[in-house]
């Protein structure tokens, strides 16, 4: 029982990053019709939002210590982040908590990026069919990669996670268990806990305010909002930068948990597609379910006794699943009547 | 006057009194017919080609090995302070090159993947007319680069590779490795696992499913299953992986209360803080506090790994903060030219082209097979390890092999590992039929 509880939430905070990625997926091409293929490298900038930012944040300032020498003779550095020496214990704390901290920095500059996206180039694409969008957003996803790349190198930059969090919550005295039965990171209990916030607060922005109003409408009848003399187009550019931030913010709270390097885009746009997919292409509420839902799957997949039976099912699950669900039910689980059925 | 006859016979003769007569010299030329090699440098450069990761997983450790092939290739040239030269003995290098001339080098990137190694070496070879390839991090590298010099009659140095198969299985005539393997780390470990863990535990091990990982969990169960160890799992997972909840979780209420990880670079600075997230150190089970092992680590992963290798177990090939004088020589040299003690990767890489440098002068010619021979056996001291046999059975090193421990308290990046104890190398020399393999021909072929 213990271990299905575990990978209960294994699965969930899990799918919490499956599901705030593929909410912006299902953002972009509910409103702008869009296939964006460069959404996984949005996850991957905001990983790297957390990287540079903890890369300015310790910026060190190196004194030597004449008492100490090194084994080949010369006197010992002494390193201290500049922070530090400028604000103290207060400093130490912006170090330590830098991954958070860093959402103050990746907000605008992933909105930003994401207007400069869709104004730059994406809309040029709307009318274009969905096989070329593809490719060009692929092409976007590589390039940006590879800028990534040239700029912080191939190797993997691990970002620590608060020290406070680096501890296991023992979750099950909480459900009045013994104690150490049931422990789960409290980072990934915060990352659960980030992508509900996150996810509800852009449930609740497109559901309890006049701009959600116009974008739901316009996701429904484009046309008709156009006609009414809304210019839908600059709310579908706002709703792509949106997108952006939902994907960059995600990415930015999951650096602790993965070291981010030039290619997780790249891992995350497969099975991000793969769970709109199965949701529902244009289906917001469908995305979130399906990426809960098939973390899930995967994390369950992944026991051993499920394992033993099928070797290496905890790989493909999900793509099995996407097979099933195009084969039976193409509009995905809850997708609109129509889309990606003939 | 004599009439001179002209008659088939006399022609037959005749013909063949000239060709013995032209081919004469020969017969008294040493090998004249197999003295073509491949690259041979009499008439052009000597080229060293160093193939390491400089992307991918393991690049921070190829990296590292890098600097020490580059360091190696100035003290052999003469420049610099010489570094190990000094104390390596016995030694016939003489600091003017390799039979004097000067040694050049190429780099490659293998990028941590086994095709690209391969691929790379090849490149070296034929496009560089590299005499000798070198570079590992990856026991999957390491058997490629072997296996492929083996048939391009090129020796092939390897750097860091831990896995049994590579001096066993899949041991090659013109393969060397100084590098320790996952037999001797069991062997090495297992008294001090006994000694602060106890004879009365269940092992859960987490292994990268490649060939190092195979082999270092199948040294290290046996090692401890001859403890009195019990395994309660071995579960593999896949190389590069960035998220090990998946795996952790089973750990938790699988009835073991040791979780060993059979990770190595990346995938262990990876696992083993998010084991640590997952609460293990901080559970009891079986009555005994949850322990990890961590069988084969290095300075760069401990470093990586932040907090969460403190106290943690392991084993070194070789660590800078040895007393010998080899290694304070060596560390000197190399934090000199680096501004950084030098790691175990950097280490074996100098320590493995000097090796070939100095076969080289001892042979007196590139010859592989006359190279190889100066290797086989080959007994020295003064490179950090203690006295260090090169096994002509399996050209496999055997010298002593360190136990290390996280530091609890380092004072910095460079100090993260405690030297805790040594293995001789009495005791981690095995009978090489252990894990079959042949070494095969001497004679080189062609590239």
């Amino acid at each position: 029982m213990n271990a299905l509880l575990a990978q209960l939430l294994n699965g969930l905070d899990k799918g919490g990053a499956y599901a705030l990625i593929a909410l912006g997926l299902t953002l972009v091409f509910g409103t702008l019709g869009v296939v964006n293929f460069a959404h996984g490298a949005l996850f991957m900038l905001g990983c790297f939002c957390a990287v540079t930012f903890r890369y300015l944040i310790t910026i060190e300032t190196v004194t030597t210590d004449p008492t100490r020498t090194t084994p080949w003779g010369a006197p010992v550095e002494v390193r201290t982040p500049m922070v530090q020496e400028w604000f103290g214990d207060f400093g130490a704390v912006m170090v330590d908590y830098s991954v958070p901290i860093s959402l103050l920095l990746a907000v605008p500059v992933m909105l930003a990026i994401g207007i400069a996206m869709e104004r730059g180039l994406i809309k040029h694409f709307y009318k274009r069919t969905h096989a070329e969008q593809i490719l060009v957003t692929f092409g976007l996803a590589i390039v940006l990669q590879e800028i990534v790349k040239s700029m912080f190198g191939a190797n993997p930059i691990p970002q620590p996670t608060p020290a406070a969090f680096r501890v296991a919550a023992d979750i099950g005295v909480w459900f009045g268990m013994d104690p150490h039965v049931l422990t789960y990171p409290w980072w990934r209990l915060i990352y659960l806990l980030f992508s509900v916030i996150v996810i509800g607060g852009v449930f609740a922005f497109l559901h309890l305010t006049t701009f959600g109003m116009v974008v739901r409408a316009g996701m429904a009848d484009r046309e008709t909002v156009g006609l009414l003399g809304i210019d839908i187009d600059r709310k579908f550019t706002i709703v792509f930068g949106l997108a952006a931030v939902v994907a960059g913010v995600a990415g930015v709270m999951y650096t602790p948990l993965l070291a981010p390097n030039y290619h997780l885009g790249m891992e995350f746009l497969v099975l991000s597609f793969v769970v709109v997919v199965v949701g529902g292409m244009g289906s917001l509420p469908g995305a979130v379910a399906a990426g809960f839902l098939l973390g899930i799957l995967q994390s369950f997949a992944s026991m051993t006794e499920i394992k033993s039976l099928i070797p290496g099912i905890d790989q493909v699950i999900i793509y099995l699943v996407a097979v099933v669900i195009l084969l039976v039910r193409p509009r995905g689980l809850m997708g609109r009547r129509g889309i990606m059925e003939t | 006057m004599t009439k001179i006859r002209v008659n088939r016979r006399s022609v037959l003769k005749g013909t063949g009194a000239g060709i013995v007569a032209l081919s004469a010299p020969h017969f008294f030329i040493r090998n004249a017919w197999a003295q073509q090699f491949c690259n041979d440098p009499t008439k052009g450069k000597i080229i060293f080609g160093f193939n390491v990761p400089q992307t991918g997983t393991y690049a921070e450790e190829g990296l590292e090995q890098l600097t020490g092939y580059q360091l190696a290739i100035k003290h052999i040239n003469g420049e610099g302070d010489g570094g190990l030269l000094a104390s390596f003995k016995p030694n016939s290098l003489k600091g003017n090159g390799v039979l004097g001339r000067k040694v050049e080098y190429v780099t490659g990137d293998t990028q941590t993947n086994t095709d690209a190694a391969r691929d790379g070496a090849r490149r070296m070879i034929e496009r560089d007319k590299a005499i000798m390839v070198t570079g590992s991090v990856t026991s999957g590298e390491a058997i490629a680069q072997q296996s492929l010099c083996q048939e391009m009659g090129v020796i092939y140095m390897s750097g860091l590779t831990h896995s049994n198969d590579t001096t066993g299985k899949d041991k090659r005539r013109y393969g060397f490795r100084h590098f320790f393997n996952a037999y001797q780390s069991g062997v090495a470990i297992a008294p001090f696992l006994a000694q602060e863990y106890g004879k009365d535990r269940r092992a859960y091990h987490l292994t990268a499913d490649y060939t190092w990982g195979w082999t270092q969990e199948e040294s290290i169960k046996a090692a401890t299953e001859a403890l009195g160890w019990q395994t309660v799992a071995t579960v593999r997972t896949p190389l590069g992986l960035g998220d090990y909840s998946q795996y952790l979780t089973p750990v938790l209420n699988s009835g073991a209360d040791v979780l060993i990880l059979n990770h190595y670079g990346h995938d262990m600075v990876n696992s083993l803080p998010q084991a640590v997230q997952f609460g293990i150190k901080e559970r009891q089970a079986n009555g005994k506090d949850f322990e990890i092992v961590v069988p084969m680590f290095s300075e760069l992963m401990a470093v990586g790994a932040g907090d969460a290798v403190r106290g943690i177990i392991g084993t070194q090939n070789w660590n800078w903060q040895l007393d010998d004088e080899a290694s304070k020589i060596f560390t000197k040299s190399y934090g000199e030219e680096y501004g950084a003690p030098p790691s175990q990767s950097a280490h074996t890489g100098y320590v493995q082209a000097i090796l070939y440098a100095d076969a080289v002068e001892r042979a007196g010619t590139f010859y592989p097979p006359e190279v190889i021979k100066a290797l086989e056996g080959f007994e020295f001291d003064g490179m950090g390890n203690g006295p260090t046999l090169y096994r002509d059975t399996d050209h496999q090193c055997f010298k002593e092999v360190l136990v290390v421990r996280g530091n609890e308290k380092p004072t910095s990046r460079f100090d993260v590992l405690d030297v805790i104890g040594k293995t001789s190398r009495e005791e981690v020399t095995y009978d090489p039929s252990i894990f079959g393999g042949e070494l095969g021909p001497y004679e080189p072929n062609q590239c």
